[in-house]
Parts: structure tokens; C-alpha cells; sequence
């Protein structure tokens, strides 16, 4: 640049600016659709705590993780259905038998929908319940100290996706069955002899409102439809749940095609409360199985495992007025009440509309027995007659519809990959925000409640694509955050998932964080293996078993020099933390364990089980980066042959007081 | 001259651009407060033990010695001999002739504060390199631990 064009900087400058402030807040196609202040709204300063706590589905990982909203960040993983070696999950003697099953143990599940406890239809911040696809169960998470607590497995069921979704006061999850079976006596079927043979059942599983402990109450028989999701009733329509249907053709192969023959499938109505009278009366049949029924103590920071062997079964042919069908158009996917209870929203993947149904009409139509025919001996109710109305045009396939506080819906449409906001009284579509891509399942904080927060709703994608920096063939699941405060729905942020994001809830953070468990008091610990305070600290051997009693505090463990063990040995690490302390858990891992490590909480006992394979002396060492001397928090244990003469001896900060006995004869 | 230019020309234009964007952005009102949310805890440190709060009498309070013994067992044992030998922390042998009640009151009941603040707490850092752990132990649990550590200096 010469002198003479420096007099026309001034000029260039200003007409810069121009240019770049009239473009600079501007969407810029669908890479950029991002409006200025979009980073701000989803930015939580260091040290600030995010405003609300969002409940993900960790899809195929089987686990559920835990992240903040509006910044996306994640806090944890907590694992549920599938073993986690980091958490010693599924590995450790006391943790093992959570994941028991009538199949024996099971170390993998597909987790897909999160529900939250509710009380009065509001979030009451107790417990997250969760299903199991592929081995049917229900998981019950504690959200004081964001565990899982229980899980009960589903007898009479193929495959566990309706579910688990909760009633107004949390009295019952539910299990739809969305693989139907042949079930009872005759199991070794032809499976072209589906229609005869196959049947669906839906599960209520109590649960107790003091402590959670979940229970089959009953099943109800169901034709072999596919159960897909599921809502229950609220306010006025407290006393039902709807259950969404696919696959009313009964197809047993290529269901892609086959399934998707019929106009219309179903929205199934179950009105529990009659169930319930049916249940006092004595009408339900009870029926030999066989599941697992898994419950961890806080107390003795133990898992039991119990296996049930009876269920009781209502059949609708049996117990009237307590099953209906709704007919609903292609193949529904999301079945979701509006706040108030009155209205039902089914979304069918393959439709270009949505019917809202009222449940004021349902009422009026049962009555009235406004039917059209039956299915498999269960009432189908005339769909003119107890629909509300139908969303005109929203989109292309949708799937699944949260509301906010201000009486608007919104619906994921997978097929046009959009979210769309409509109103839900009078029907009309407000808004559409593209998401990227593929959208499935959507969270409005509350949003299935009968006081949903708001402020934000969140699309979980099936598809990212070219989101993300690429990994591969796989790339990350991921999540859109949008605000929704205004009439236009914003896009605000992109934040990766774990697993696949099937569906969340989420929750204003002071009703979780108040509660959150800081510490296991050690006084009040009650596992049988626990060593109170180093003095207790032992080995004892019990035949071939060798016990060890250990403690570890910052930064060594008593004892941390132990010989005596022999080849063939299974010996048992019972460590116990003695740190009384927030965020100070202490690691264990010993050389050649077959399993994984023990993550030991503050006031905590877990157990490793090790069975060593070789003569020779093993360093053991703490995991978990603890103190400046963390790395000195090591130990060694000897392994002599099998015959040898070595006695138990134990120490920890002794010096050596005589040469150890040879190693054999 | 003309990197300078370049220079300025960049400064300039981002400075338009950055506030061109942040007209109209208000810091939300509702965040959370850290310490707030994290004060629900049974966690029992946090008050401080003034000078004068503490009286000692004689004869030792018995109960309190056994009380204090059991607490150290489960909770200080592990880095504290009662000989003037040092494992973790420093052992215990003259203690009471060496801090004051109020000193080992905060040591235990309010690590943080006095880490923070305590030249002497600070110095033992030092030479010890690892925190004292808040063990969880209350005020009245603490006097029966000083208690006990009387004993130990020989009182009766």
C-alpha cells in the first residue's frame, strides 16, 4: 500500500465495516445458522454451574450419562446395564450381582429411554428409571448418589422399548413389549405360526414411594403387536396410559415392508385403575417364570440378586372396559400427553400429519360405544371420533412431541430432519428449525411433565455427518441445544454424546444438587468386609480363599506388603476408603487381574476378586491420582507354588525383621 | 509500514465485528452460585473455633478419652502415630504442649481455613506435602480427640 492510498483508508475502513456488520449476525446457510448472541446463551462461566441437568440415554453403551444444560458439558457416565471397568462396575464382588439375569449374567444392554420420578405430575428430582432393549429389564438410578439402585427384570417379554415412563405420582413404569414371543408352555413354536402363537404383553411395575423398591404388579395379555412408546395419563387423564403400536399386521419377516402394509395402526388406551379392581377381584392368573430381581445397598455397599418365579397376568377377554385401540395413521412411533392431560399426541413415522386425540372424547366415545369393530377381541374406537384434530402438513415423519409452558408442542420430524413448533389448541404450526441431522427423539426440560420448564429444547440426531472433526467410519452421536424463550426456535450449540441419544429429560439443577451425596459415612458402614480404621486391617485365609482386609487413606495402603499366598488362591481384596472427604475416592488394581479396577468411594468397601496364575510377587497399586505421593501409594503381594510352607504375614511401614522363610521345601 | 497497516486494519475490523454481535446479549440472571449449592452437605467444616471457646479441666473427661481413642482409630491412626515420630502427618507425642485447643479444634474440624490462613498449618504443609483430609469429624468430636491426645502427653 503507497502514501496516496493512505487518504482513502478512512473511506475503505467505513465501507469495510459496513459490509461486516451488515453480514456479520446473519445466518449463513445451514453450516452457520447460528444467530449472534447463540454462544453467549450457552455459555456457563468457569466455576458456574449450568441451570439444568439433562438425563441422556446412552443407546447402545446400555449406560445413561449425565450432562449440563445450556453449555452441553458432561459431568458423568453412570453405568446401568453394561459393565464399566473405569467404575469397577460389573466387575467387583459387591457390584456383580446387578447385571444377573434368568440367563445368567449379562454384561451388555441397549438403554433408550430415561424417565424421571415424578410427584403430583412434577419433578421431584428421587430417581431415574431406565429401560433395557435386548434383555428386557428396568433399571431404577438413586439421584443422590447417581447409581443404579435396582433393576428388575420383564418376564413374558421379547424385548423391553415401551418403557419405562411414569404415572403422575411415579405408581407405576411401564414394559411394552416391542418383540412379541411365544410364551407359557408352548415355546418351541414354527415362527411362520406367529399369528397363533405370538402374544405382546404390557408390564405395571409398582413403585414404592418411600424407597423406590420396584415390583411386577401385573401384566396385561396383548395381541402380538409391537409396542413402541409410551405415555401415561396426567391431571384428567391420571388413571391411563396410552401405549403406541406398530406392526398391528403381525408380520414375523422383512417388517420393513410387511409391517407397514395397513393405513392405520394403533394407540393403545389402558385405564390401570380398572386394571387395579380387576387385580382386587382376583381376575389376574398367576404364572410360573423365571427373572432377576436386583437390589444394591447403600448400607452394605452391596448388590443381592433374587430370582422371582411367578407374575400375575390380567387377559383382556377376562377384565372389560379396561383395554381400547385407537386407530392412528402409519406406524406410530411417539404417543405423548400434553400437559394438561387431555391431549394425546401420536406421530406416525411414515404420516405427513399429526392426530392430536382428546381424551375427553375417548371418554365420550367409550360410553357411547362409538366403535369400529374390534382387534383380536379388543375394542377399537372410531378414530373420527375421539380425535381432536390433525396437524396439516408439519413435516415428513414425525416422531415424537414435548410441550413447553406456554401450551405449544414441539415435534421431531426424522424424515425432513426439522423440529417444528405448533400450538396445541388450535393445531396451527408456529415455527421449524432445521436440526443436523436426522432427528429422533427431542427434550423440553419437563417437557413430559404436567409442569414442563421450558427455555430450551434439545434434538438428539441420529446422523452427524459433517458436523464434527471425522473419526473414521463412526463418527460421534451428538445433540442440538435450541432456546426456545422467544417466538423463533434458535439454534445455540452442538455437544457430542455418548452411545446413541435415544431420549432425556431434563431438570432444573437445585432439585438434584441440593441432595447430592458427598460421602459414605464410614461408622455406618454395614459390609460384611469392611476393616474400621487400619488396626482392623488383616489377611486371613479360609482353605484355598485368602481375605484381605485393606485400607487405603492418603496416600498408602495398610497393609501393602503381604506373602503367604499360594498358586491356586482366589484371593479377595476388600478395600475399604478411609477418607472421609468429597471427590477423594482411591483406585485398586493389582498385575494380571482378569477383570478390571476398583474405584472405592470416601467411607466406602468394594472388593476385587484375584485369582493369580504364576509364581512371583505382584505390585498393586492406587488408580486414582489421589495426593502429591499418589504415586507412592503402591504395594507388592507374594504368590509362592502351591505346596510351599510360607505363612500369612502382612505389614505395612515394618521393616523387615528376618529373612522370609524359603519359598519351598 | 505495510504489515502495520495490515496490522491495525485487522484490529480495527474484528473490533467492529465483535460488537456488532454482542449488541443486545444479556448475561442470564438465573446461574447457579458454586458454594451455595454446595453447602447441603453433613460435612462439618466451615465455622471457626474462636480464642476462649475451649476450656480445659481436670481430671480428663474419661468418656471423652475413649470417645477421642475410637475416633482416632477409624480416622487419624492411618497418618498419625501418637509417639513424636511422623508417618503422614506429624505424630502426636506433644502436641498439646505444642498447639493451642483452638489451633487443633480448626486443624480438624476446618483443614481449608486453616491452610488457607495458618502460617504454622502452612508450614506443615510443607513438610508434609499432602493436605490434611477433612475427616468429617464434629466439634464435639474433635474436643473428645484433643481429650484424648491430653492423655497421651501424660495428663490425667
Amino acid at each position: 500500500m503507497n502514501l496516496r492510498m493512505l487518504k482513502y483508508l478512512p473511506i475503505l475502513l467505513g465501507l469495510f465495516s459496513f459490509v461486516i456488520w451488515t453480514n456479520s449476525c446473519k445466518p449463513k446457510g445451514i453450516q452457520t445458522a447460528v444467530s449472534g448472541d447463540a454462544a453467549v446463551k450457552a455459555y456457563v462461566p468457569p466455576g458456574k454451574y449450568d441451570e439444568f441437568y439433562n438425563f441422556v440415554s446412552g443407546g447402545f453403551s446400555g449406560q445413561m450419562s449425565v450432562y449440563g444444560l445450556p453449555s452441553g458439558r458432561l459431568f458423568r457416565v453412570i453405568p446401568v446395564f453394561s459393565v464399566d471397568p473405569e467404575k469397577g462396575y460389573g466387575y467387583s464382588e459387591e457390584t456383580k450381582p446387578m447385571l444377573n439375569t434368568s440367563h445368567g449374567f449379562v454384561p451388555w444392554d441397549d438403554l433408550h429411554h430415561p424417565a424421571l420420578s415424578v410427584t403430583d405430575g412434577i419433578h421431584d428430582g428421587r430417581w431415574a428409571f431406565g429401560n433395557a432393549n435386548n434383555t428386557p429389564r428396568i433399571a431404577r438410578l438413586d439421584l443422590k448418589t447417581f447409581r443404579t439402585a435396582e433393576i428388575i427384570e420383564i418376564p413374558n417379554s421379547g424385548g423391553n422399548h415401551s418403557s419405562p415412563f411414569v404415572t403422575e405420582n411415579t405408581e407405576y413404569i411401564v414394559a411394552g413389549t416391542r418383540f412379541s414371543v411365544p410364551m407359557g408352555d408352548k415355546q418351541d413354536v414354527a415362527i411362520s405360526s406367529y399369528k397363533e402363537n405370538f402374544r405382546g404383553t404390557v408390564s405395571f411395575i409398582s413403585v414404592d414411594k418411600n424407597d423406590g423398591a420396584m415390583k411386577i404388579a401385573f401384566q396385561i395379555l396383548l395381541p402380538g403387536v409391537n409396542f413402541d412408546l409410551a405415555r401415561a395419563g396426567k391431571g384428567k387423564s391420571h388413571g391411563w396410559f396410552f401405549f403406541s403400536c406398530y406392526n398391528s399386521e403381525r408380520a414375523n419377516t422383512l417388517l420393513e415392508v410387511n409391517a407397514s402394509q395397513k393405513d392405520k395402526d394403533f394407540i393403545m388406551a389402558v385405564n390401570w385403575k380398572k386394571a387395579e379392581e380387576y387385580l382386587s377381584q382376583g381376575k389376574g392368573m398367576k404364572k410360573a417364570v423365571k427373572y432377576a430381581h436386583n437390589t444394591y445397598s447403600e448400607q452394605t455397599h452391596s448388590a443381592t440378586s433374587k430370582i422371582e418365579t411367578e407374575v400375575i397376568v390380567l387377559d383382556p377377554k377376562d377384565c372389560p372396559d379396561m383395554v381400547y385401540f385407537m386407530p392412528c395413521p402409519k406406524s406410530p412411533h411417539g404417543c405423548d400427553t400434553d400437559p394438561t392431560g387431555e391431549y394425546i399426541v401420536g406421530s406416525g413415522k411414515l404420516a405427513a400429519m399429526i392426530p392430536v386425540f382428546s381424551f375427553t372424547k375417548i371418554q365420550e366415545a367409550i360410553a357411547a360405544k362409538n366403535f369400529d369393530g374390534d382387534y383380536e377381541g379388543i375394542p377399537v374406537l372410531k378414530y373420527e371420533a375421539v380425535l381432536h384434530g390433525e396437524v396439516k402438513k408439519p413435516g415428513l415423519g414425525p416422531l415424537h412431541t414435548e410441550f413447553d409452558d406456554k401450551g405449544n408442542a414441539y415435534t421431531s420430524f426424522f424424515v425432513s430432519s426439522e423440529i417444528v413448533k405448533w400450538r396445541v389448541s388450535d393445531l396451527q404450526v408456529l415455527d421449524r428449525v432445521p436440526t443436523y441431522y436426522s432427528i429422533g427423539h427431542l427434550c423440553v426440560p419437563g417437557g413430559p411433565t404436567k409442569k414442563p420448564w421450558g427455555k430450551y429444547v434439545i434434538a438428539y440426531n441420529k446422523i452427524t455427518k459433517d458436523r464434527y472433526l471425522p473419526t473414521g467410519p463412526e463418527l460421534t452421536q451428538s445433540a442440538q441445544l435450541y432456546s426456545i424463550d422467544g417466538e423463533k426456535m434458535k439454534l445455540l450449540l452442538d455437544f457430542p454424546t455418548i452411545g446413541e441419544p435415544h431420549y432425556a429429560e431434563a431438570i432444573p439443577a437445585e432439585l438434584i444438587s441440593k441432595n447430592s451425596l458427598k460421602v459414605y459415612k464410614i461408622e455406618e458402614n454395614k459390609n460384611p468386609y469392611v476393616t474400621m480404621g487400619e488396626k482392623n486391617a488383616r489377611v486371613e485365609r479360609k482353605g484355598n480363599e485368602v481375605h484381605i482386609y485393606m485400607t487405603s487413606i492418603r496416600s498408602h495402603f495398610v497393609p501393602d506388603n503381604i506373602e503367604g499366598v499360594k498358586l491356586g488362591d482366589a484371593v479377595y481384596f476388600h478395600v475399604t476408603n478411609l477418607e472421609q472427604d468429597w471427590d477423594v475416592p482411591h483406585g485398586f488394581a493389582v498385575k494380571g487381574a482378569n477383570n478390571a479396577e476398583l474405584l472405592i468411594m470416601p467411607g466406602e468397601t468394594q472388593t476385587l476378586l484375584w485369582k493369580p496364575d504364576r509364581i512371583g510377587v505382584f505390585p498393586m497399586y492406587c488408580t486414582d491420582f489421589c495426593s502429591a505421593l499418589h504415586q507412592e501409594m503402591q504395594g507388592y503381594i507374594r504368590v509362592s507354588p502351591a505346596g510351599a510352607n510360607v505363612p500369612i504375614t502382612f505389614s505395612t511401614g515394618k521393616k523387615v525383621e528376618a529373612a522370609a522363610p524359603p519359598a519351598t521345601k | 509500514m505495510k504489515t502495520k497497516l495490515f496490522i491495525y486494519l485487522s484490529l480495527f475490523l474484528s473490533l467492529i465485528w465483535l460488537m456488532s454481535c454482542s449488541e443486545g446479549v444479556k448475561k442470564d440472571a438465573k446461574m447457579y452460585d458454586v458454594q451455595e449449592l454446595t453447602k447441603n452437605q453433613p460435612e462439618v467444616h466451615g465455622t471457626e473455633v474462636k480464642e476462649g471457646e475451649i476450656a480445659f479441666s481436670t481430671p480428663l473427661n474419661s468418656e471423652w478419652v475413649t470417645g477421642g481413642k475410637n475416633i482416632y482409630d477409624l480416622k487419624c491412626l492411618a497418618c498419625h502415630k501418637l509417639t513424636d515420630e511422623k508417618l503422614v502427618g506429624p505424630g502426636w507425642a506433644g502436641v498439646t504442649k505444642r498447639r493451642t485447643p483452638t489451633w487443633i479444634m480448626n486443624m480438624i474440624t476446618n483443614v481449608d481455613m486453616m491452610l488457607e490462613k495458618d502460617e504454622e498449618a502452612q508450614k506443615l504443609l510443607e513438610q508434609c506435602l499432602v493436605r490434611m483430609p477433612n475427616q468429617n469429624i464434629s466439634k464435639e468430636e474433635a474436643r473428645q480427640v484433643i481429650e484424648f491426645m491430653r492423655k497421651n502427653d501424660g495428663e490425667n
